[in-house]
């Protein structure tokens, strides 16, 4: 019996090589990947045990670590609750990290570079590694006001200092209440998630950056700059029908409300802007050519380079333009064309900075523990949209808008607003309405976008208010 | 008989061998210091300071393993030395662990919920307390092959028991291989295990002429007869009915794989080896194309991040824990392994891959190593048929075991419900393993003991009877 038992002594050899062979390949080869799955809470709750940096906003601290006395050392703390929940972001013992949060955690956690001859010296004094501060570019009075005028829908805004490109306010909702994710009660933050999980759409989802939508009538904006580039002005004369036919379709693009732009049929182009008249930008879509509209789209960024801001942005695009009758539906931003809230802030922010869009970034500085700054952001141009004579042509007007047209609702009393309204049709449910400006129309201080959610009515009525509070939110904070 | 051509137990008899007892009393005090630092660690890691009840542990666990080798030296002072401290470590390791999973209960995220290690204390004196009497009782393990038959009958009552009884009293976790009585818990599969190996090696030694001589040539390989398949299946269709009644892939494996072997090392012939692996095999397959709860654990196995929030929670929080464990490991109280639900008995080892990290880990997969590979050295001197087959057969099945449960753990194989021996929490895994290693031991005294000098010199091989026994 002796020879098959050197073969079972040889066999349980080979199983036990295999074993260990097994383990090597977990522990050596995949543990960095292991190691960082956002789903093993193993390092985060390492994490909990160092203090981490706060989130600056005006010189509150809108996300700061509390000591505690349970088993974590300190807890995670949103003293403003859902309203600067987009841009924070939570960190959780269960899901991890997100916003802000997320982005700049090497910072936050003290693991960045920038920190390190601070916490060399930390080895040796024996303080506990603390991680840096991140300061946002945020305005606490444009934020409230954005949050405020979402109420009760889904919807973004978006506010850039056109200058520079910094976001000086980012609301989506519906919101959330980061401090209920980033509890030490696992139970809790499940049943918080899955809460969250249930409602349509995701509360975690923010809605500035991480969603596109079709644009509807804001859109113009790019097709008028188009225009005014390739030579018309906004006194040229457009045919401004009552009904535009699709070419090869049985179909028509109607007016808003079926009426029609203008009695004789044509009209200048700063007064189809002004009342968004579909017909007259239909046919100038076609007259310019895809390659024309195109062309602006790119250069106002769509289907541009992915920039981190640094949250994650999803793409926005013109989308494939297959024939006549999509390039006519693409001109009115109908058909396949999508942008994000951010996005159609950039093209505010563009007629707004004399045709320069700056690239939008949400830190403002980044700053050790002893509140020494380490960097700051410097404003960076994104690309350049349109000349400084075309973007002047078009503030001349999107002020018509505010001042006469669609988008009377956003006028300030003493202030020169110019802005874009844009009521974009879904499938099957209410219309999405958008308003995008910036102000004063002169000197501008500030671009916003207003996205809200199958509001149902225009983009006049229901974003423009939204959008009126947001910019004099801002303008009055300036004056004082 | 294939027995070695020189007799191991008539060396000259001027010297005796060495018995080797100071070395095993070494080894064992080492085994002990390590249990005790291992303790002290996880301590002064999670609270910062010693329990007082430290002192009454290490005395009460040395106390143990003291006992334990005085009464090797009373009565098997020919045993192998290795055997006994390498269970020594491998339990004090698992000790070590699983309180260092109690202190964890306090921690966010744990699913730690009691504490277990006094009570596992109490299970390893228990099987301290078995070990001797095993000793003590069986002197000659031949004596055990009188109670082959009543023993396989204990053995089939025990394994049948929890399938018959109502699944309050017999299921945890979905599987019903657990007796719960007065708070209880005990799973007599582990007991099972033993009295099949009993009867299987008695069974064999009996039988093997006819299995292994028996038999036609098919293809250059020696087929058995039709009707010389009968045990072969039965013990198929034993392990195939502990699968269904019991929802254990994990017995089931076992048994089967045990039994394969036995069969394997008895008759000499490996195409018992190829129809048990085509047995297996096709059983498997049914049972996959059946039963839900395989086909989820196969799964499962196969990517278990894609089930990471149900079915394959466990085994990726297992993996997190041995790839965040690296290397090194977090050090003992260092990790979080108490993140994987059920960390102290079936996930223990993936609490040592990451506290211990890859050389902890590696180091406990050797020390079981050397259990095995010093059980099957027995087989392989030991004379007797019987003691060959059934020390063969002990020393695979924890072979077989260990390689079960770590590779499921470790997601080599599907996860199956089978408990590290020695090393995880549950009674009467440790009291039944300890059982297993007293025979070991046993067994192994027998083959290293020198012939009484008065006894007559070994007869020449050609006029030996089959089996050369000394009485």
């Amino acid at each position: 019996m002796n020879a098959p038992l050197r073969r079972v002594a040889i066999s349980v050899l080979v199983l036990f090589t295999l074993l260990i062979v097994n383990v090597n390949y977990i522990q050596v080869v995949r543990s960095e990947s292991l190691r960082e799955n956002t789903r093993n809470t193993r390092v985060l709750v390492d994490e909990y045990a160092r203090e981490r940096g706060s989130i600056v906003v005006a010189g509150n601290e809108i996300a700061v670590s509390a000591p505690t006395d349970d088993g974590l050392k300190y807890l995670r703390q949103y003293p403003e609750g859902g309203l600067y929940a987009a841009v924070t972001g939570y960190y959780s013992l269960i899901y991890n990290t997100a916003g802000i949060e997320r982005a700049e955690d090497d910072v936050l956690s003290g693991d960045d570079p920038r920190l390190f001859v601070r916490r060399l010296a930390d080895l040796f004094t024996g303080r506990d590694p603390a991680g840096g501060d991140v300061v946002l570019t945020l305005d606490p009075a444009v934020q409230a006001a954005a949050m405020a005028g979402l109420e009760g829908v889904t919807g973004a805004v978006v506010a850039l200092d056109p200058s520079t490109g910094a976001i000086l306010g980012m609301g989506s909702t519906p919101t959330y209440d980061p401090n209920l994710l980033s509890s030490h009660e696992p139970a809790a933050i499940r049943e918080y998630a899955e809460q969250l999980e249930a409602a349509e759409p995701d509360p975690r989802t923010n809605q500035a950056i991480r969603e596109n939508y079709p644009p509807g009538s804001i859109f113009k904006v790019i097709v008028s700059a188009a225009a005014l580039e390739d030579g018309y002005t906004p006194q040229t004369v457009v045919p401004a029908p009552a009904e535009f036919p699709l070419p090869n379709s049985s179909r028509v693009i109607p007016n808003f409300n079926g009426s029609s732009c203008s009695p004789t049929g044509e009209q200048p182009l700063i007064d189809s802007l002004t009342i968004s008249c579909n017909t007259a930008f239909a046919q100038l879509g076609l007259e310019l050519g895809e390659d024309r509209v195109r062309e602006m789209a790119e250069a106002f960024g769509l289907d541009g380079e992915k920039r981190a801001i640094p949250l994650e942005v999803v793409d926005s695009h013109v989308g494939d333009i297959v024939d006549a009758a999509a390039l006519a539906q693409t001109s009115i931003g109908q058909r396949d064309v999508r942008v994000t809230p951010l996005q159609a802030a950039m093209i505010a922010a563009a007629v707004a900075n004399d045709g320069s869009i700056m690239a939008p970034y949400l830190v403002d500085q980044v700053r050790a523990p002893d509140l020494t700054v380490l960097d700051r952001t410097r404003p960076d141009e994104f690309r350049r949209a349109v000349s400084a004579d075309v973007a002047a042509q078009l503030t001349e007007m999107m002020v018509s808008v505010v001042e006469k047209g669609s988008g009377r609702r956003a006028q300030i009393e003493g202030v020169r607003v110019a802005g874009k309204t844009g009521t974009a049709q879904t499938t099957d449910a209410p219309d999405h309405n958008w308003f995008i400006g910036f102000a004063p129309a002169d000197d501008p201080k500030i671009a916003v976008a207003v996205f809200v959610a199958n509001g149902g009515g225009t983009g006049g009525d229901v974003s423009a208010p939204i959008a009126r509070d947001v910019l004099q939110a801002y303008l009055e904070g300036q004056e004082g | 008989m294939a027995g070695p051509s020189t007799d191991p137990r008539a060396p000259t008899v001027g010297t005796p061998p060495p018995s080797r007892r100071g070395t095993e009393a070494a080894l064992l005090a080492f085994a002990v210091l390590i249990t005790v630092v291992a303790q002290c660690i996880v301590d002064l890691t999670i609270t910062g300071a010693l329990r007082s009840e430290l002192a009454l542990f290490g005395v009460w666990f040395s106390a143990l393993w003291a006992v334990a080798h005085l009464v090797v030296r009373r009565w098997a002072s020919y045993a192998d030395p290795l055997l006994l401290p390498a269970v020594a470590l491998l339990s004090g390791l698992g000790l070590a662990v699983i309180h260092r999973l109690d202190l964890a209960a306090e921690q966010v995220n744990s699913t730690v919920t009691r504490e277990d290690a006094p009570v596992q204390l109490v299970w390893a004196t228990l099987g301290v307390l078995f070990f001797v009497a095993v000793l003590v009782i069986v002197r000659d393990h031949r004596t055990l092959s009188r109670y082959a038959y009543t023993l396989a009958l204990i053995g089939m009552a025990l394994l049948a028991l929890p399938a018959l009884l109502p699944a309050s009293i017999s299921e945890v976790n979905g599987a019903k291989i657990w007796i719960r009585l007065a708070g209880f818990s005990i799973q007599p599969g582990e007991f099972a295990k033993i009295c099949l190996v009993v009867f299987f090696a008695a069974y064999l030694v009996d039988k093997r002429d006819v299995l292994a001589l028996a038999s036609r040539r098919v293809m250059g390989l020696e087929l058995p007869r039709g009707r010389d398949l009968g045990p072969v299946l039965l013990a198929w269709v034993l392990s195939i009915l502990v699968l269904v009644f019991e929802r254990d892939l994990g017995s089931s494996l076992l048994l089967f794989g045990i039994f394969v072997v036995m069969l394997y090392v008895a008759t000499e012939r490996s195409s018992w080896l190829l129809i048990g692996v085509g047995l297996f095999a096709g059983g498997a397959l049914i049972a996959y194309q059946i039963f839900g709860h395989v086909q989820q654990r196969v799964d499962t196995w196969l990517d278990p991040f894609a089930y990471q929030d149900d079915a394959g929670y466990q085994l990726v929080q297992s993996l997190f824990g041995l790839g965040t464990g690296g290397l090194f490991g977090a050090g003992l109280g260092g990790g979080r392994p108490d993140q994987v639900p059920i960390a102290k008995s079936d996930f223990i080892a993936s609490a040592i891959g990451e506290e211990l990290g890859l050389f902890g880990l590696v180091a406990v997969i050797i020390v079981y190593l050397v259990l095995v590979e010093r059980g099957l050295r027995t087989s392989l001197v030991v004379r007797d048929a019987f003691g060959k087959l059934l020390s063969a057969g002990l020393a695979f099945a924890v072979a077989w075991q260990v390689f079960v449960v770590l590779g499921g753990v470790t997601g080599l194989l599907p996860l199956t419900g089978l408990t590290t021996p020695f090393v995880a929490y549950g009674g009467s895994s440790l009291v039944a393993n300890f059982v297993l290693v007293a025979l070991l031991v046993r067994i192994s005294d027998a083959a290293r003991r020198p012939a009484t000098p008065q006894a007559a010199p070994p007869p020449r091989l050609g006029d030996a009877p089959t089996e050369v026994v000394t009485p």
